[in-house]
C-alpha cells in the first residue's frame, strides 16, 4: 500500500495523523498510524513521537485562536481511536504482562486523558499489567482499585494545576496503604516542583522516563504518620481556604463592581455577562491553586497565558489587567494573594488600566 | 523486639563479676577492730548510714567500711574483684582519683546483682570516703520503660502497616514481613486452603518476601492442622526444628534452625492462617516476653487479614453483582456511531437511577435499539429499579418495531411488580439506509432528544408522552428523524439541565445553554460530543451536588460511509484489497 511505503519517520507520520484529524478522517488516521506499525515502525514511538506530538498541535493551534472547540474535541476523539486501535493490534500480538500489576489514573477532576492513556500503553508494551482507570478518577474509586489490585505503584496524572489539591489527596491517600505514587502531567510544574512539594514518590517529564524509573522500582513510603498539612505549612494563614470557598462571592462582588463602572465592562448582555464571570472564576480559581502551592509563578503563567489566548482572538489583554485590579480590591485582607495578583499584574505588556471593554474571551 | 527484650550488657558484666562465689572473702578489717575515723556521734552515724560507704587509702585499700557496705561486700565476693576487695570499676576509679584529684564525676556499677552510684568525698590524709548510692531501682525502671516503649512503637507501626491495606495478598506479605524484621529470623504464613492448595509466605531479613501456592501435608507440622482450623483456640506451640518439612524453610535460608514457634493468627470466626516463626541456632531461643509479644502481634496480624478478606469477598459480590448494573460499552454498530457516559450522583457510586442500553439490529438492515432512562431516585435502590428495566426491555425488543406497544408492557410490568417508583425513558430504533440514519423516537415521559444537525443549528424532537410505572395506560407520540452525515442526536437526562451552579454559584444549566453548547458539537464524533456535555456539566457544577448524569449520542459519522469498527482496520484493509 502506498500509505505504508511513504515516508515512516515520526515527524511525516505526525504531519499525515495531523492532516487526518483535523480532517476530521477517522478511517485515514488509524490506518496511517496502523500501516506504520504494520511496517515495522515502534509502537511506542507511533504512540509518543506521532500521536502524542499530534495532539500536542491540538492544543498550540487552539491556544493560538486557529481551531475551534469543537474541531479540538474531534480530533482528540480521533486520537483516542487511534490509540485504541494501537491498543487493540497490540492485545492480539503480547499475553498478559510479566512485569507486575499498576495503576494508572486522572487526578479527580481532571479530563485530560490522554498523556495518561498514552502512559499506559507504553508500560503496557513493556511488560506491565497497568489497571487504567481514565479521566478524573474519584479518589474513593482509585483506593477502592488499590485494594483491589494490590499494585505495585500507582501513576497518576494532571494537566491542570488547579487538580492540585485532588491530586495531592490522591497521592497522600495511595501512600497511607504503603503504595508508592509518581506523578506527572504539566500541572506539577517546572521540573516537577509541585511533585516534591506534595511529596510524591517520583515525578517524571514524560512516559519514558516514566516507565525508565518504573522499571528502576519505587520504594514504598514508611507507613507514615505525616499529615497532608505537614506538607504545606503556608496553608495556615487560610487564605486558599478563603479565596476558594468564597469563589462564587468573589464573582459576584466583581461583576458588581463593573457594574457600577459603567455599561462597557464586558457586562452589557446577559451572555457577555456569563463570560466575563466565568474568566473571573478562572482566575479565582487558579489563585487558589497558587496559593495551594505557595507559587506566583502558577498564577503569573496563567494570566500570560490567559493574554496570549485573548490576543490571539484580538481582545485586548487590558480587560484582564482591569479583573486583576478588581480581584485585588476584594482581597485587600489577604498578603499572599495581592502579592501574587501585583505580580501577575506586572508581568502582562500592559500595565495601565484605562477602562476598557471586558476581559472576555 | 530482640533487642528491647535483652538483658543489658550492664547485668551480664555484673554477673561476670559477682556471679562466683568460689572465691576468697573480701579483705575488709573486721568490725569493731579499727578505730572509728571521726569522734564517736559521727562514727556512729558513719557507721549506722543507710548507704554503703568505703574509706579507702591512696594506694586504693580498704581501711574502713561502713555496717551497710560490710552486708553488701561480704555477701558476694568474686573473683573479678580487685585485690583490696573492692569491685574492679570502683577501684579503677578510685585509682583515676588518685591521678586526677578530686572532685571527681560520680560513677556507676554494680555488686551483688545491684547497682550504685559511688560519690567520692575528701577524707584525711589523701584517703577517700566512697559512698555508695543505690540506683538498681531506677535503673530497671528505667530499662522497664524504654523497652515498652519500643515495644508500643513498635505494635503501633505494626498496627498501622497492617490495618492500611485491605488487600489480602498485601496484608499477608505485611505481616510476614514485619515477623522476619522483629520477632524472628524467618516467618512463614499459611493461609487456610483454597481447594486443595495452602498460600505460602516467606520472609527473611533482606529479601524480597515470596508467595507461592503449594499442595502441602498440614499433619505434617505439629500443631498445624490444629492451628489452621482456627477453633478450638490452641496455644502457641514450641516444635522440634528436626521434625520441619522443607516447605517451612524459606527458599534461600542456609543457617541451621535452632527453634520455630507455631502461632495461630486468629480471625473474626474464620480462621485467617498460621504464622510460623523460626531463629537460627546461633539466635538465641524465644524468651516469655516475645512469645508473649508474638501472640499479640498473630492477634493483629489475624485481625487485620480477616478484615481484608472479607472486605475482598464482599468487593468481589459487589462488582458481580453491579455488573449487571454499569452501564454497558457502547461502540459504533452497523455503520451508526454510539456513544454513552454517565456519572452518578456520588462519587463513590458507580450506578444510580439514570441507564441507557443499545441492543444492536442482527444485520445492519435490522433496527438497532437505544434506550436512555430515568429511575425516580437515586443510589443502589434506582440502580436495581434500572436493572429490571433493562431486562424488560431486553425481552420486548422483538416487538420494538411498535414502540407503544413496547411502553405499554413496560409500563404495566412496572405497576405490577413491588417497586413504588415511577420512570421517565426514551426509546430510539436506528437504521443506517444510503448515508442517512433514520431514527424513530419515543418519549415517554422525558426530556425530547435533541438534533445537531450538521450546519450548528440544534432541534428537539417532537416527541412527548407519559412516565411509565404510574398509570395503568400510558400515551406517547413518536417521531421519526433523519441524521445526514455530521449530525448526531443527543439523549440526556434531567441531572445536565437541572445542573446547579456556574460562575455565579446557584444558576441552573438549563436547556438553553445545553443547546448553545451543542451547536459547537455538529459534525463531531459521538464519543466527542458526550464527552463535551459531561465535561460542561462537571465544569458548571464545580464541587457542588448534583444528580445522576446521563448522556448518550447516536451519531451519523463524518466519514460517510465510515461503516467500520475501529478494531476493523485491517479488515478495512483487506477489503479495499479485494475491490482493487
Amino acid at each position: 500500500m502506498a500509505e505504508s511505503l511513504g515516508s515512516a519517520a515520526p515527524e511525516g507520520l505526525a504531519d499525515r495523523l495531523w492532516a487526518a484529524v483535523i480532517g476530521r478522517d477517522e478511517s485515514t488516521a488509524v490506518r496511517t498510524v496502523c500501516a506504520a506499525a504494520d511496517s515495522g515502525v515502534d509502537e511506542e514511538t507511533l504512540l509518543l513521537d506521532v500521536v502524542a506530538v499530534v495532539q500536542h498541535r491540538v492544543g498550540v493551534e487552539w491556544a493560538a485562536g486557529r481551531i475551534s472547540v469543537a474541531e479540538e474535541h474531534a480530533a482528540s476523539a480521533i486520537t483516542d481511536r487511534v490509540v485504541a486501535a494501537l491498543a487493540h493490534r497490540h492485545a492480539a500480538a503480547a499475553g498478559p504482562g510479566s512485569r507486575g500489576r499498576v495503576t494508572v489514573a486522572c487526578a479527580d477532576g481532571e479530563w485530560h486523558a490522554l498523556p495518561a492513556r498514552l502512559l499506559a500503553e507504553v508500560l503496557t508494551r513493556r511488560g506491565w499489567s497497568v489497571d487504567f482507570l481514565g479521566a478524573r478518577t474519584p479518589t474513593p474509586h482509585l483506593i477502592a482499585d488499590v485494594h483491589r489490585t494490590n499494585p505495585a505503584a500507582v501513576l497518576l496524572s494532571a494537566s491542570i494545576p488547579t487538580h492540585l489539591p485532588a491530586a495531592h489527596k490522591a497521592v497522600t491517600a495511595v501512600q497511607s496503604l504503603g503504595i508508592p505514587v509518581m506523578v506527572g502531567g504539566a500541572a506539577f510544574g517546572p521540573g516537577g516542583r509541585y511533585a516534591r512539594l506534595i511529596q510524591a514518590d517520583a515525578w517524571a517529564p514524560d512516559a519514558r522516563t516514566a516507565a525508565d524509573r518504573l522499571a528502576e522500582g519505587l520504594t514504598a513510603p514508611q507507613s507514615s504518620r505525616r499529615h497532608q498539612v505537614d506538607d504545606l505549612p503556608h496553608l495556615a494563614d487560610q487564605e486558599y481556604t478563603f479565596v476558594k470557598n468564597s469563589r462564587t462571592v468573589l464573582v459576584r462582588q466583581c461583576l458588581a463592581v463593573l457594574d457600577e463602572r459603567g455599561p462597557d465592562m464586558g457586562t452589557h448582555s446577559p451572555a457577555r455577562r456569563e463570560r466575563t464571570a466565568e474568566d473571573l472564576a478562572h482566575l479565582v480559581d487558579f489563585l487558589a491553586a497558587a496559593l495551594y502551592v505557595d507559587d506566583d509563578a502558577l498564577f503569573t503563567t496563567f494570566v500570560a497565558w490567559t493574554a496570549d489566548v485573548l490576543t490571539a482572538r484580538r481582545v485586548p489583554a487590558r480587560g484582564l489587567v482591569h479583573g486583576l485590579s478588581i480581584l485585588a480590591e476584594q482581597l485587600h485582607d489577604f498578603p499572599r494573594a495581592l502579592a501574587f495578583l501585583g505580580t501577575a499584574a506586572e508581568a502582562l505588556p500592559v500595565t495601565s488600566v484605562p477602562p476598557g471593554p471586558g476581559i472576555t474571551v | 523486639m530482640r533487642d528491647g527484650c535483652r538483658t543489658t550488657i550492664f547485668f551480664r558484666a555484673a554477673e561476670r563479676w559477682w556471679g562466683a562465689q568460689c572465691v576468697p572473702p573480701l579483705v575488709i578489717p573486721s568490725p569493731g577492730t579499727s578505730e572509728r575515723p571521726r569522734g564517736g556521734d559521727i562514727g556512729t552515724a558513719w557507721s549506722d548510714a543507710p548507704c554503703p560507704a568505703v574509706l579507702v587509702d591512696s594506694g586504693g585499700s580498704v581501711v574502713e567500711a561502713n555496717d551497710a557496705a560490710r552486708a553488701l561486700f561480704g555477701r558476694h565476693t568474686a573473683d573479678g574483684s580487685a585485690q583490696s576487695g573492692l569491685p574492679h570499676w570502683l577501684a579503677e576509679a578510685h585509682r583515676r582519683l588518685g591521678t586526677a584529684g578530686l572532685p571527681a564525676h560520680v560513677v556507676s556499677g554494680a555488686v551483688a546483682h545491684r547497682t550504685f552510684q559511688a560519690h567520692p568525698s575528701p577524707g584525711e590524709g589523701g584517703n577517700v570516703v566512697w559512698w555508695l548510692v543505690e540506683d538498681t531501682a531506677l535503673r530497671s525502671a528505667e530499662q522497664a520503660l524504654r523497652s515498652e516503649r519500643e515495644r508500643t512503637a513498635l505494635l503501633a507501626d505494626i498496627s498501622g502497616a497492617l490495618l492500611s491495606s485491605l488487600n489480602v495478598d498485601r496484608c499477608t506479605e505485611v505481616t510476614a514481613r514485619m515477623a522476619a524484621d522483629h520477632l524472628a529470623d524467618a516467618a512463614l504464613i499459611v493461609t487456610p486452603a483454597q481447594g486443595r492448595r495452602h498460600s505460602l509466605t516467606h520472609a527473611q531479613a533482606d529479601r524480597a518476601v515470596t508467595q507461592t501456592t503449594a499442595h502441602i501435608d498440614a499433619g505434617s507440622v505439629p500443631g498445624l492442622a490444629e492451628a489452621l482450623q482456627g477453633f478450638p483456640p490452641v496455644p502457641t506451640r514450641w516444635i522440634d526444628p528436626e521434625d520441619l518439612p522443607d516447605w517451612v524453610v524459606p527458599p534461600g535460608f542456609d543457617r541451621p534452625i535452632g527453634s520455630v514457634i507455631v502461632t495461630p493468627l486468629p480471625g473474626h470466626g474464620v480462621p485467617a492462617g498460621v504464622l510460623i516463626l523460626l531463629r537460627s541456632s546461633t539466635q538465641r531461643a524465644f524468651t516469655d516476653g516475645e512469645e508473649i509479644f508474638a501472640r499479640l502481634f498473630a492477634a493483629r496480624a489475624g485481625a487485620a487479614l480477616s478484615a481484608a478478606r472479607l472486605y475482598a469477598e464482599q468487593a468481589s459480590i459487589t462488582a458481580t453483582l453491579l455488573q449487571e448494573l454499569l452501564p454497558p460499552r457502547l461502540e459504533r454498530v452497523h455503520g451508526v456511531e454510539y456513544a454513552g457516559a454517565f456519572r452518578a450522583s456520588q462519587d463513590h457510586e458507580r450506578v444510580g437511577g439514570d441507564f441507557y442500553d443499545v441492543h444492536p439490529g442482527a444485520d445492519p438492515s435490522k433496527e438497532t435499539v437505544v434506550v436512555l432512562g430515568d429511575v425516580a431516585g437515586k443510589g443502589l435502590e434506582a440502580a436495581v429499579l434500572t436493572g429490571k428495566i433493562r431486562t424488560v426491555l431486553q425481552a420486548l425488543l422483538p416487538l420494538s418495531g411498535d414502540h407503544h406497544q413496547v411502553l405499554g408492557l413496560l409500563n404495566d410490568a412496572l405497576l405490577h411488580s413491588r417497586h413504588t417508583r415511577f420512570a421517565t425513558l426514551v426509546l430510539a430504533s436506528a437504521r443506517r439506509r444510503s448515508g442517512q440514519v433514520e431514527l424513530r423516537l419515543t418519549s415517554a415521559g422525558h426530556l425530547p432528544p435533541l438534533i445537531i444537525r450538521a450546519d450548528g443549528r440544534v432541534e428537539e424532537a417532537d416527541t412527548g408522552g407519559m412516565l411509565v410505572g404510574a398509570l395503568p395506560r400510558i400515551a406517547v407520540r413518536s417521531t421519526d428523524v433523519v441524521l445526514a452525515p455530521g449530525e448526531t442526536c443527543l439523549l440526556y437526562t434531567d441531572g445536565i439541565t437541572e445542573a446547579r451552579g456556574g460562575p455565579l454559584g446557584d444558576q441552573l444549566y438549563g436547556e438553553a445553554r445545553l443547546q448553545e453548547a451543542l451547536r459547537e458539537c455538529a459534525r463531531m464524533p459521538a464519543r466527542a460530543v458526550v464527552e463535551r456535555v459531561q465535561m460542561i456539566a462537571a465544569q458548571w457544577l464545580g464541587e457542588g451536588r448534583h444528580d445522576d448524569l446521563a448522556t448518550l449520542a447516536i451519531t451519523n459519522p463524518v466519514g460517510g460511509h465510515g461503516a467500520l469498527r475501529i478494531v476493523d482496520g485491517h479488515e478495512d484493509r483487506r477489503r479495499r484489497r479485494e475491490e482493487r
